[in-house]
């Protein structure tokens, strides 16, 4: 919890930005389709933070987001397939991506950054191809299915706010990963493996099988964001849905607080993380700035954010050294 | 104007300390041209830093070197880097193989001091002249062949040729057979005594003493970082080496009850390593039996051990207590084997990482229940095996890479005593541990065996071997040299083993009959 704090006081302070200068910020319609989003994108960075604690890195995700999004409506409108047919096929098949990636990864020992940059373009192609580019959506049918991500719950006491039902897997997905990371043995292992793979190897661990189960988890998760997102939407086009999706989710699993060089995490951070970023988005808006500048902004408080972290940490290191001598 | 026998080099009072600890002192040392100077010495008697410090890798902490100018008159030196060294007329010939491997041969000779025209390179004079080199170390290869097409011998020439094309006329070769083959070898003796003849100064470090004492002029023998002889061509042998190269006396450890009758634990057939030389090694280790494996560096005693645990790929038969063990290293360490690295920072611990993250590691799976890690009885064992490392301080929580050398190593080993490992294998367990530490590791080391584990470890400390093992099995060029009890282990039996010495108890004399035997026959 410790290391959140940083990320946490990150998130407050843009928040109060956002609501002192943003007239719209603090109105029910704003914070309702916040979390919506906070939750879709915490979602895929959840997984992007599953990999990253491997000391590896996905950059497919916004791809298969693409892709799992873009079948799902074109599984059941074209081709008129049951929803209970099209939901387990469209996530075992993000599974079987994740495996192919971890199968590369550590067992012809390719480098994460290559597998997943080829995955990227790879699916985003297949996704184009398939649909013959075409936008896909759900023509106003489907609401039933569609309600797992657009349904809300109304609050007692409050008028304009209904939390939205996307939460409720962002909790789950948390609580798993939360409790899969501190409280079984695979997650310590994962967490060692990620800090040093060849003392876990000496010491007994499946290290090659962790990291590709890391994959897995990665890219299942996206194919969860990509369900959900074309769930929210309704309709989307093969060639930029999910585009940069996948720099959202590195980036707030690095905000969240997990190192790149691996084997640090926190579950709470991560989704802290997503927060912070759709916060800054909303409030680029409502602030009147240009939405171009998006990608600036986000940029430039992820480097505060990082080269914060990294000035605590050595002061951090060099207060216990001195505490040594 | 340099002439025959002429001195080239000599050194005065020369040492060196690392942190105030001397690793080489009172160096007396002079070196003529015409002649070839062997240093010999077990490992960590001083040879690498003596060799660093005459090719200016490192600067001596006290003593004066002085060198032959061009005139013949020695001048006083100080030299502060290899450069300095190479313009004085001293090339190192390095151990491991520097060459640029993008480069081709002659780029590779030239690599820094390319002849250029305009600032253009001068490839035609270049590879003239490298032609010109390579003859003289008897390599007939087109200098334009590229140096990653080339063999380890052909490289290790190229290298020659290289210190040989500075205008070198004192060359320091490094181990320079440690990963030759026989015949490789034997070309590579030819052209440094070539080389002599042609009036070169060659000194090398060799743990063959069989190269030795066929080409050798000089013979200087370290030992714990001093100098405890120089012997001149036709006054030694390998008996008088080998003494000088041991001699302090040690106290063997209080013998163990031997075990004759204990179940064979771990059987080894026909094991082929990961190691260069690939020679199969068979062995066996009885339950409660503590087996050392000696030998020099590079002999293959770490490959042996990361075979038996599967960190490497290996053919052979493995068997623990009468069933094969196959699979990966977390299938073996699920049938009770366990491994203590060489290398603790990076195969050992989790610097980041808790003490106890690090001392449970190993058995966190075998203490859960569906897969959760059981906090309360993972605090209490972590703190018992603490207890019984004797770890300080005792405290779970600390990082580990704020503890010292020997307190790291606790927490490596520490991690595999709470399973009872019915293999314990160990590669240099105490190496960069105080005294103290040492003595309490050797002792749970011991205590394991007594409760019946087998263990193997494997040691450059002769030391180290005589006070743990029950039986040593010397190691040397990647085979099994030989085996000794207990009883038969001395340093200077381990040393004529792991040397290339014949394992028949009456030694063979003499220089003549030495030679051959070196590569002709593999254990």
């Amino acid at each position: 919890m410790k290391k959140s704090l940083g990320i946490l006081g990150i998130f407050l302070a843009v928040c109060v930005v956002a609501s002192v200068f943003g007239q719209n910020f603090l109105t029910g319609y704003n914070l309702m389709n916040l979390t919506q989003r906070t939750s879709l994108f915490a979602i895929i960075s959840l997984g992007a933070g599953l990999v990253i604690i491997t000391g590896g890195i996905d950059l497919s995700i916004g791809s298969v987001v693409c892709l799992a999004g873009i079948t799902t409506p074109w599984l059941l409108v074209e081709h008129g397939w049951s929803p209970w047919v099209v939901i387990p096929v469209v996530l075992i098949g993000s599974a079987l991506i994740g495996l192919f990636h971890g199968v590369l990864i550590t067992r012809l020992r390719l480098q994460p950054f290559l597998v997943t940059l080829c995955g990227l373009l790879l699916y985003r192609g297949v996704a184009r191809w398939m649909t013959s580019d075409q936008s896909q959506g759900f023509q106003g049918e489907f609401a039933g299915v569609r309600s797992i991500a657009l349904a809300k719950f109304p609050i007692p006491g409050l008028d304009t706010y209904q939390l939205p039902a996307t939460v409720i897997p962002l909790i789950v997905l948390s609580v798993a990963i939360a409790v899969f990371l501190h409280r079984t043995v695979w997650g310590r292992w994962l967490l060692a493996t990620g800090r040093n793979e060849s003392a876990a190897r000496y010491s007994g661990v499946p290290t090659a099988w962790l990291i590709t189960m890391a994959y897995v988890a990665c890219s299942l998760l996206a194919g969860v964001g990509g369900m959900l997102f074309i769930f929210d939407i309704g309709s989307a086009q093969p060639s930029d849905f999910g585009n940069f999706y996948e720099l959202y989710a590195i980036a707030a699993a690095v905000l969240g607080g997990c190192s790149l060089r691996g084997g640090e995490a926190s579950v709470f951070g991560i989704v802290i993380g997503a927060a912070t970023l759709q916060v800054l988005r909303t409030a680029i808006i409502l602030l009147g700035l240009s939405s171009q500048l998006e990608f600036a902004v986000i940029g430039a408080v992820l480097l505060i954010g990082v080269t914060t972290d990294e000035l605590i940490r050595r002061y951090s290191v060099r207060r216990s050294e001195r505490k040594i001598a | 104007m340099t002439h025959p026998h002429q001195e080239l080099l000599r050194c005065r009072n020369l040492g060196r300390r690392y942190a105030g600890v001397p690793a080489l002192a009172d160096i007396e040392l002079s070196v003529r041209a015409g002649e070839v100077l062997a240093i010999v010495g077990e490992n960590g008697a001083g040879k690498s830093t003596l060799l660093k410090i005459l090719s200016g890798v490192i600067p001596p902490s006290n003593g004066s070197m002085q060198i032959a100018d061009a005139d013949g008159v020695l001048r006083s030196v100080q030299l502060q880097s290899v450069r300095d060294a190479t313009r004085a007329g001293i090339a190192l010939v390095h151990q491991e193989l520097n060459l640029a491997e993008n480069l081709d041969i002659a780029g590779s000779i030239f690599l820094g001091r390319e002849p250029a025209r305009l600032g253009f390179l001068d490839l035609h004079a270049m590879r003239a002249n490298a032609s010109k080199w390579l003859a003289r170390v008897g390599l007939n290869l087109d200098p334009t062949t590229p140096c990653d097409a080339l063999a380890i011998a052909q490289r290790q020439l190229v290298e020659v040729a290289k210190a040989l094309s500075c205008e070198a006329r004192i060359l320091i070769l490094d181990e320079p057979t440690s990963s030759l083959s026989a015949r490789e070898a034997d070309r590579l003796l030819e052209i440094m005594a070539d080389l002599r003849n042609q009036g070169k100064a060659v000194i090398f470090v060799s743990h063959h003493l069989d190269e030795v004492l066929r080409i050798a002029d000089r013979v200087m023998v370290l030992r714990d970082g001093q100098c405890t002889g120089i012997l001149e061509r036709g006054t030694y042998d390998r008996d008088s080496i080998e003494r000088l190269m041991v001699g302090r006396s040690i106290e063997t450890n209080q013998p163990r009850p031997v075990r004759q009758d204990a179940a064979v634990r771990l059987r080894v057939t026909e094991l082929v390593g990961a190691h260069h030389r690939k020679q199969p090694i068979s062995f066996a280790v009885r339950a409660g039996e503590i087996v050392g494996l000696a030998g020099l560096v590079g002999a293959g005693r770490t490959e042996v051990l990361e075979a038996i645990a599967a960190i490497t790929p290996h053919h052979g038969h493995v068997e623990l207590d009468g069933a094969p063990l196959s699979g990966n290293t977390a299938a073996r360490v699920r049938r009770g084997v366990a491994i203590v690295p060489e290398d603790r920072a990076r195969n050992g611990i989790f610097a980041a990482g808790h003490v106890s993250m690090n001392m449970s590691l190993a058995w966190i799976d075998r203490n859960s229940r569906a897969r959760t890690v059981n906090t309360a009885a993972e605090r209490a064992i972590v703190s018992q095996m603490m207890d019984r490392m004797q770890l300080r301080p005792a405290e779970p929580s600390r990082l580990v890479h704020t503890l010292s050398g020997g307190n790291q190593q606790k927490s490596v080993i520490g991690r595999w005593m709470a399973i009872g490992p019915a293999l314990l294998l160990l590669d240099e367990p105490t190496r960069g541990v105080d005294v103290s530490a040492r003595a309490e590791i050797h002792a749970e080391i011991r205590r394991l065996a007594d409760s019946g584990s087998s263990v193997l470890f494997a040691s450059s400390e002769l030391e180290e071997v005589l006070m743990l093992a029950d039986r040593v099995i010397v190691m040397h060029d990647g085979g099994i040299a030989g085996e000794l009890t207990a009883h038969e282990a001395t340093e200077v039996a381990i040393m004529h083993l792991a040397t290339g010495g014949e394992p028949a108890p009456a030694r063979p004399r003499g220089t003549a009959h030495e030679h051959g035997s070196e590569y002709g026959t593999s254990s």
